[in-house]
């Protein structure tokens, strides 16, 4: 197999990438998001559901416009990262790259750095510390890429996350039960309309991850390639909304914009299932480097 | 539902007026308070430095530019509201707020307040920070800039909404009713889904 030999200078230009993928992330919203609210804006009849989305949809074009941040909350900064396989990379150089590019978006900007210590609650103001940015490494087969995928996840949807490990004579009627009764319980506090991410199965913590990557890294148009999973989450999604929670909690017809599952196979006795939720403003972005340096961005 | 526009200071004759439902545009001036303003001024016993009689209070943390001893706007939007839920009683008690801006709906503590002194919650969308800084002109005052970015603001605002009553002084809560909705509609859905 031929293996590509990385050129020093891309470090700099992931580290550059890194730092454009937090501000774009913050400003641009996603195509699939906002061609999401515009038919939930089309659906809604009622005259406060119809203002509220119609005030969202007035603050992309601001965003726009202005070239300003949608929401005030940076969010977690998360970067998901697809490595292709003939790329000869240094991971920890990779991962510096990345922390640097956060920090420099968010003393540059500037941005508010929204990430603390968790018992002394001090504030680098960088967006980073300990672990933070959270860095998810993949690897793909014959590929010569590297790809970012960078969301800025805001605390009003991750403090609504839920797991439950049920046991296997729950079934899946038990995982559609903790799914209805956790998007209840999230009710306004995560911006509805939401995107609601399942994971099923796994581990606890991979469950959760699964959650994760269901909630913030899939468009919001997208089915799951598995047609049974790609039929629950049809079914799911039209139970959600029959919740009535509607945009803001205020009632309505749309209260969440897509849901997506993803899953893994999972330990006999084990039957686990988790819930994360990303907001209304499903902020995402992504860029493609080859290995030349040449950065391609898209969502 | 009716709509109004409303200029601060707010009465308490027309706040108790407003309705669940209604939509209200304000113009004059309001108070962005959060957390650690409301701690020093609750927990740590000292008194707010700026007089809240009829002001409206918005839950936020803004984004700011340091400019000429003044500050300029970079990016205000609206926190999720439950976290100060214990603040409002001794915010409309004692010190006159009349009406609170934020998102996601505030609980009992709260309620019981707004009903007792004539209060209410206005709804703001959360998540639209950008609309939200165009609509306010500019940045008045602050005080307590120690705890920044949580210190005491006061902006200028005209035509400040839509903002949707969320609840009123006679202790009506929209989000407790859009749940109760809910909660009645879910033996059918699970029906539907087999559970």
């Amino acid at each position: 197999m031929k293996t590509v030999t990385v050129d020093y200078g891309l470090y700099s230009v992931i580290e550059e990438t890194a730092k454009s993928l937090y501000i774009k992330a913050l400003k641009d919203l996603p195509p699939d998001v906002r061609q999401a609210l515009q038919n939930a804006y089309e659906i809604e009849e009622e005259e406060n559901p119809k203002k509220i989305l119609s005030t969202m949809l007035e603050a992309i074009k601001i965003s726009d416009n202005k070239q300003c941040l949608l929401c005030q909350d940076t969010g977690i900064p998360l970067y998901f990262i697809k490595i292709g396989s003939r790329l000869n990379i240094d991971i920890p150089r990779l991962q510096k790259a990345i922390i640097r590019g956060t920090e420099r978006a968010t003393v540059e900007h500037p941005l508010r750095s929204s990430v603390c210590h968790p018992i002394k609650r001090t504030n680098h103001q960088t967006s980073t510390g300990y672990r933070i940015p959270l860095i998810n490494l993949d690897f793909v087969e014959d590929g010569d890429n590297l790809e970012i995928l960078m969301v800025p996840k805001g605390s009003g949807s991750e403090n609504m996350s839920f797991l439950k490990m049920l046991i296997p004579a729950e079934g899946i009627r038990g995982v559609k039960k903790f799914i209805i009764d956790s998007v209840l319980e999230a009710g306004a506090n995560p911006c509805p309309p939401f995107v609601i991410g399942v994971g099923l199965g796994g581990t606890s913590d991979l469950c959760v991850k699964l959650a994760k990557l269901a909630a913030v890294t899939r468009p919001l148009d997208s089915r799951h390639e598995d047609p049974d999973i790609a039929a629950l989450e049809e079914e799911l999604l039209e139970a959600v909304n029959q919740l009535g929670i509607g945009p803001m909690g205020l009632g309505g017809k749309t209260t969440a914009l897509a849901l997506n599952i993803e899953y893994a196979y999972t330990h006999i006795t084990q039957n686990p299932v988790a819930v994360n939720i990303q907001c209304w403003p499903a902020r995402r972005a992504r860029a493609k480097i080859d290995v030349n340096g040449k950065v391609e961005f898209g969502y | 539902m009716a709509e109004y526009r409303l200029t601060t200071p707010l009465s308490e004759e027309e706040v108790r007026k407003l309705k669940i439902g209604d939509t209200v545009f304000l113009e004059g001036t309001i108070f962005g308070i959060r957390d650690a303003n409301l701690i020093r001024i609750f927990e740590n016993n000292v008194p707010p430095p700026v007089d809240f009689t009829g002001a409206a209070c918005i839950h936020t943390a803004p984004n700011v530019r340091k400019v000429n001893g003044g500050y300029e706007k970079v990016c205000i939007g609206t926190t999720t509201s439950s976290r100060m839920d214990r603040f409002t009683p001794g915010l409309m008690g004692k010190y006159g707020v009349r009406a609170i801006i934020g998102k996601a709906g505030m609980m009992e503590a709260s309620m019981e307040a707004m009903k007792k002194y004539g209060g209410c919650y206005l709804a703001i969308v959360g998540g639209a920070a950008s609309w939200e800084t165009e609509k306010i002109q500019a940045i008045e005052g602050v005080w307590w800039e120690d705890l920044m970015p949580e210190a005491i603001w006061k902006f200028r605002v005209k035509d400040f909404g839509p903002l949707i009553v969320a609840m009123d002084a006679e202790g009506n809560n929209m989000y407790y009713q859009i749940k109760a909705r809910a909660r009645e509609k879910l033996a059918d859905i699970y029906k539907r889904l087999g559970i």
